[in-house]
C-alpha cells in the first residue's frame, strides 16, 4: 500500500495557517462531551493532556511512574531549539527547517518539519509564561547557546536540567488541570493493550502497578506519548521503565510501525564499566561547545595518563575530519567518529572503549569558573560516577543508544492510520528523518502537545459521535482477557532465567548487530537469534509473585516480551533498508572516506510494517518523501 | 566487596513490616547502589523468593523517583546525591547496610520500600504554577527578568520532588519542597500575581496532606540531594506574612 501523510498542498510557508483554517472545530461546548485519553505524561504527553483539558476536553492521562513529573523527558540536559534569532546570526523559520530537514539526512516529512520550526518560537514564549527559568544575561533577555548540526545559536536552555525545567513546565499546566476538574490523572497505569472496535481506536486496558488489578478506559480518542524504544539494547539512556510497550500493543492492533531501524546513537556518554551496569549515563552534547575530542596518535599512549600526552601526539579527530562544524558534528557522525578510533585501537579507558572530551583549552580561555556555570552539574555527575575531576583531566566518554526517530507511522495531523489513535512525540516518527539533532527533541514533544494536537484532534473528534462505545462493550472485556491471559502465561513459565538476563542477551545482539554499523551478515544473524532468545524467555522466565500484587519483576518480563517481539522488526527494517541514513549506517553503503552513502533512487521513502501476527512476515508499506523546498544533497558537514 | 543489608520487607500497604537481611557477596566499588540492589533481587528471583520492591526510573539523579533511607540517612548521606548516583565505592568491605523507606505519615507504604508519594502532588495541584493558558501569551523577551532573578528561580527550580526533605525531617515537614516552588513562582513577574493566593493554597494542601510544620532543623537541607536551601523557606514565611496583609 501506498501510505498518503495528507499532507496540505501549495506554498510550505503557509500551509500549517491553511491547514489550521480548514481543519474541523469542536464548538466549546460540545468539547467536555468528548473524552481524550493521553497515555504518557511527558513533554508531549503532559503538555497535551494539559491543553486539551484547558479547551474543556475530558481528559484522562496514564503514566507508569508514581507522578506525571517523572517521564524521562526529565533528563533532557541540553536545551530547546527556536527560530527566535535573538542573537541576529542570521536564524529564522526556513533555516531551523532545512537544517531539520538535513541533519535527519532527508528522511522526513517537508510539512511537518516546517510546522515545528514554525510553532518553535510560540513553545519558548509559552515555557516562559508558565516560569520556566530559562537562562538570562545581565540585562535580562533569553541566553542562547550552539548544538550539533547548526551554525547559528539558537539553543535556549537552564542551565544543564533544561528537559527537567520544561516538563515541570508542563506538569505544572498538567497540575492546573487536574485542579480544575478537567483533567482525571491516573499514575502507576501501565497500558497493555489498545481496545479498537470496528477499526476504531476505543480505549486502552491498563494494569494498575500497585494492585495488579487489570483496567478498561473508554475514550472517543487515544493519544499516545510514550516515548521511545532504545531500551531495545538494554544498556541505554533511557530510564529504566522506558519500553516500546504501549506502540508495540498498538501495532499489534494495525497501527504501523514506521522506522524502526532510525535509532540514535549519542556520542557523549560515560563508558561502561562492567556487566553489572544497569544504565548508560548521558552527558548534553553542548559539552561539545567547549570540549573537544579526542583520541591519542599512537596506540602505545593510550595506557598513559591523558595530560602527559604532548599536544602533538593527540589527534582532535572531529576537527581533523570535519573542519567547518568540527566538535559540534551532528551525533551520528560525532558517534562513528568515536567508533572508528576505537576500533582503530586508539581508544581510551577500561576496555579501550572510549574517547576524550577535553576542557582544557576552553579553561585556559574563559577559566574554569565560566566552565562550571556551564555544565556545573555534568562535571559533578561525571565525578560521581566516574570518581575523575573533568576540569583537572579530559572525561572519557563513548556512544549510547539514546533516542528513536523511528515510531508509529502518522499522517500530519499526528494520527496513524488507526482512525482515533494518535501519536505524540518520540513515539511517532514524524520529524526527524534518520537522525534527530540536539535540542529538538524537546521542541517537538512540546510543539506536538502544545501546539499541534490541540488543533488536529478536533478535525477528527468532529467528525464522531461522542461516548458511542464505553467501556462495558465486549471487545473491553475480550481484551482484558488477552491481557490476563497473557500475564498468567507468563507467571507459569517458572523457568531458571531472570528477565534481567535475558534482556541483557537481547541487549548484547541488538549492540553488535544491529548497533551503529549494520551490515547484511550482522543483520541476518540477528535475525536468526532475537527469536532464539523469544523462544527461550517463553520456555525459560522465572517471574516470581503474583499478578494481583506490585510486581517489578513482572513489569520487566512483560516489556522484555514485547522488545523481543519488536527487536526483529526494527533489523528486518535494517536489513531491507540498502542504503546508509543518518543513524541508519550499513557497512555495505559507504564512500570511500567512510561517510554514509544514501540511494534516494530506491529509499526515499518512509517504511511503515504492518504487524501480521507472532511470527509472521510483517508487510512493507511505504510512503514516498517529497522534498519541494530543500535541495536533496549529499549530507557535508565537512 | 561483601556486605550485610538490612532492608525493610513490608508485604504492602496494611501489611505489618520487620527488617529481613541478606548478603550482597560480589559487590564491586563501581557499581552504583540500586545496581548492587538488583544483583541481590536476581538471587532472590533465582531462589524462588520475593525480590526487594524499590522505585527508580532515571538512575541518573533527575526524575525523582528512587527512595531509600540509608543507615538512617534519606538518600544515604553523600553530599548532593540521590540513592541511584550513590556508588559502591562510598561503603568498604564488610559494612552491614540499613535500608529502609521513606518515613512520613503521608508517605504510605506501598510496598517493602516504594511509597506513595501523591502527597507532593497534590500540593502542586493546590498552585504550584502559574494560570496561563496555551497560547496568547507574550514574547519570550517582552518582560525582562534580571539575571539574578533568574537564577535565584533556577536554583529553587532545581527540586525533583523526591521527597528526602519531607522523610529527614522529625515533623515529616513538607516545607523545603513547598517553598522551592513558592519562592521560584515568587520572584519571577510571570508568577509574582498570583503569590498570595498560591502560598495559601499550597500550605493548606500541604497540612491537609498531613505533613508537619517546619521548625527550623534543617535536616531537609542536608538530606536534599539537590542542595536547595533553607533561604526559600524563609522566602515561604514572606510570602506568608505578605499574604495575610491586605
Amino acid at each position: 500500500m501506498i501510505l498518503d501523510g495528507k499532507c496540505p498542498k501549495g506554498p510550505i510557508e503557509t500551509s500549517w495557517d491553511r491547514h489550521r483554517f480548514e481543519t474541523k472545530l469542536v464548538n466549546p461546548a460540545n468539547k467536555r462531551k468528548y473524552k481524550v485519553l493521553v497515555v504518557g505524561t511527558g513533554l508531549a504527553g503532559g503538555a497535551a493532556a494539559a491543553t486539551l483539558g484547558e479547551l474543556g476536553y475530558q481528559v484522562e492521562a496514564f503514566c507508569y511512574q508514581d507522578s506525571a513529573r517523572r517521564a524521562h523527558s526529565i533528563a533532557a540536559q541540553g536545551g530547546i531549539n527556536a527560530a527566535k534569532n535573538y542573537p541576529n546570526d542570521g536564524d529564522s523559520i526556513y533555516r531551523l527547517f532545512y537544517d531539520t530537514i538535513k541533519g535527519g539526512d532527508f528522511r522526513a516529512r517537508e510539512a511537518d518539519v516546517w510546522r515545528l520550526a514554525q510553532v518553535s518560537n510560540n513553545i519558548i514564549d509559552q515555557c516562559v509564561a508558565q516560569g520556566v527559568p530559562f537562562a538570562r544575561d545581565y540585562a535580562g533577555y533569553l541566553d542562547n547557546r550552539s548544538f550539533g548540526g547548526a551554525q547559528v545559536s539558537r539553543t535556549f536552555y537552564a542551565r544543564g536540567q533544561t528537559g527537567q525545567q520544561l516538563l515541570l513546565g508542563a506538569y505544572s499546566a498538567l497540575s492546573r488541570q487536574v485542579k480544575a476538574g478537567t483533567v482525571k490523572l491516573y499514575v502507576r497505569r501501565e497500558m497493555l493493550d489498545l481496545v479498537v472496535v470496528d477499526g476504531v481506536a476505543r480505549g486502552i486496558t491498563c494494569r494498575n502497578l500497585c494492585t495488579g488489578e487489570i483496567e478498561s478506559y473508554w475514550g472517543d480518542a487515544v493519544v499516545l506519548a510514550t516515548g521511545g524504544y532504545v531500551n531495545v539494547f538494554y544498556l541505554s539512556t533511557n530510564a529504566m521503565g522506558c519500553s516500546v510497550t504501549a506502540t508495540w500493543k498498538a501495532a499489534k492492533k494495525g497501527a504501523f510501525f514506521a522506522n524502526p531501524c532510525y535509532t540514535q546513537i549519542h556520542p557523549t556518554c560515560i563508558p561502561q564499566t562492567g556487566e553489572h551496569q544497569s544504565k548508560l549515563t548521558l552527558m548534553s552534547e553542548s559539552l561539545r561547545n567547549d570540549g573537544r575530542c579526542w583520541v591519542p596518535k599512537k596506540k602505545e599512549d593510550c595506557d598513559k595518563f591523558p595530560n602527559d600526552i604532548a599536544e602533538e601526539d593527540r589527534d582532535y579527530y572531529l576537527e581533523r575530519k570535519y573542519p567547518s562544524f568540527g566538535n559540534l558534528a551532528p551525533r551520528d557522525i560525532a558517534s562513528r567518529a568515536a567508533k572508528e578510533q576505537c576500533d582503530d585501537d586508539r581508544g581510551v579507558g577500561p576496555g579501550k572503549r572510549g574517547v576524550y572530551l577535553d576542557f582544557s583549552t576552553a579553561i585556559n580561555r574563559v577559566g574554569e569558573d565560566t566552565i562550571a556555570e556551564r555544565y556545573g552539574n555534568l562535571f559533578e555527575m561525571y565525578e560521581k560516577i566516574t570518581d575523575e575531576n573533568g576540569y583537572k583531566r579530559p572525561m572519557r566518554i563513548y556512544p549510547a543508544p539514546h533516542y528513536s526517530m523511528g515510531g508509529l507511522w502518522v499522517d500530519y495531523n499526528c494520527m496513524s492510520n488507526v482512525p482515533g489513535l494518535f501519536v505524540l512525540g518520540e513515539a511517532n516518527f514524524s520529524v526527524h528523518g534518520a537522525n534527530r539533532l540536539g535540542a529538538s527533541a524537546l521542541m517537538q514533544g512540546l510543539a506536538d502537545g502544545y501546539f499541534v494536537i490541540p488543533y488536529t484532534i478536533a478535525g477528527y473528534l468532529a467528525t464522531v459521535k461522542p461516548g458511542a462505545i464505553k467501556a462495558d462493550h465486549a471487545e473491553f472485556k475480550k481484551s482484558a482477557e488477552d491481557v490476563k491471559a497473557e500475564i498468567n502465561k507468563m507467571l507459569s513459565i517458572n523457568g531458571k532465567k531472570t528477565p534481567a538476563q535475558l534482556h541483557r542477551e537481547l541487549g548484547k545482539i541488538m549492540w553488535n548487530n544491529v548497533g551503529m554499523a549494520r551490515s547484511r551478515e550482522s543483520l541476518n544473524e540477528a535475525l536468526k537469534v532475537i527469536p532464539q532468545i523469544r523462544e527461550e524467555f517463553w520456555n525459560n522466565v522465572k517471574i516470581t509473585g503474583s499478578g494481583e500484587e506490585f510486581n517489578q519483576q513482572l513489569e520487566n518480563a512483560g516489556r522484555l516480551a514485547d522488545f523481543l517481539e519488536f527487536g526483529e522488526l526494527l533489523a528486518k527494517d535494517a536489513l531491507v533498508r540498502e542504503e546508509s541514513c543518518g543513524g541508519h549506517f550499513r557497512t555495505e553503503h559507504q564512500y570511500e572516506d567512510g561517510e554514509a552513502k544514501r540511494d534516494d533512487e530506491n529509499f526515499c521513502y518512509v517504511a511503515a510494517w504492518e504487524f501480521k501476527g507472532a511470527g509472521k512476515e510483517p508487510e512493507l508499506h511505504k510512503e514516498p518523501l517529497k522534498f519541494d523546498n530543500v535541495h536533496l544533497a549529499v549530507r557535508s558537514y565537512k | 566487596m561483601k556486605l550485610k543489608l538490612h532492608v525493610w520487607r513490608q508485604k504492602g500497604p496494611n501489611a505489618p513490616g520487620k527488617m529481613e537481611t541478606y548478603d550482597a557477596d560480589h559487590v564491586s566499588p563501581d557499581q552504583s547502589f540500586l545496581e548492587m540492589l538488583d544483583e541481590v533481587n536476581e538471587v532472590l528471583v533465582k531462589e524462588g523468593k520475593d525480590p526487594i520492591a524499590f522505585d527508580h526510573d532515571c538512575r541518573e539523579g533527575i526524575c525523582g523517583m528512587c527512595s531509600q533511607v540509608i543507615n538512617g540517612v534519606p538518600h544515604g548521606g553523600q553530599d548532593r546525591t540521590t540513592v541511584c548516583q550513590l556508588h559502591m565505592r562510598s561503603f568498604k568491605d564488610g559494612d552491614e547496610i540499613f535500608i529502609e523507606p521513606w518515613k512520613a505519615r503521608a508517605f504510605p507504604v506501598i510496598k517493602d520500600l516504594a511509597v506513595d508519594r501523591g502527597a507532593y502532588d497534590r500540593i502542586i495541584q493546590a498552585g504550584g504554577y502559574t494560570s496561563c493558558h496555551t497560547g496568547g501569551v507574550s514574547d519570550g523577551n517582552a518582560i525582562l527578568i534580571g539575571k539574578d532573578a533568574a537564577d535565584y528561580a533556577m536554583d529553587a527550580a532545581e527540586c525533583i520532588g523526591c521527597g528526602a526533605c519531607a522523610a529527614s525531617c522529625p515533623n515529616s515537614s513538607a516545607m523545603l519542597f513547598t517553598s522551592a516552588k513558592v519562592a521560584q513562582l515568587a520572584v519571577l513577574p510571570q508568577g509574582a500575581v498570583e503569590a498570595k493566593r498560591r502560598v495559601n493554597a499550597m500550605l493548606e494542601e500541604a497540612q491537609a496532606c498531613g505533613f508537619g510544620n517546619c521548625t527550623n532543623h534543617y535536616e531537609c537541607q542536608a538530606a536534599c540531594p539537590k542542595g536547595i536551601n533553607v533561604k526559600f523557606i524563609a522566602k515561604l514565611n514572606r510570602e506568608y506574612i505578605k499574604a495575610l496583609l491586605p
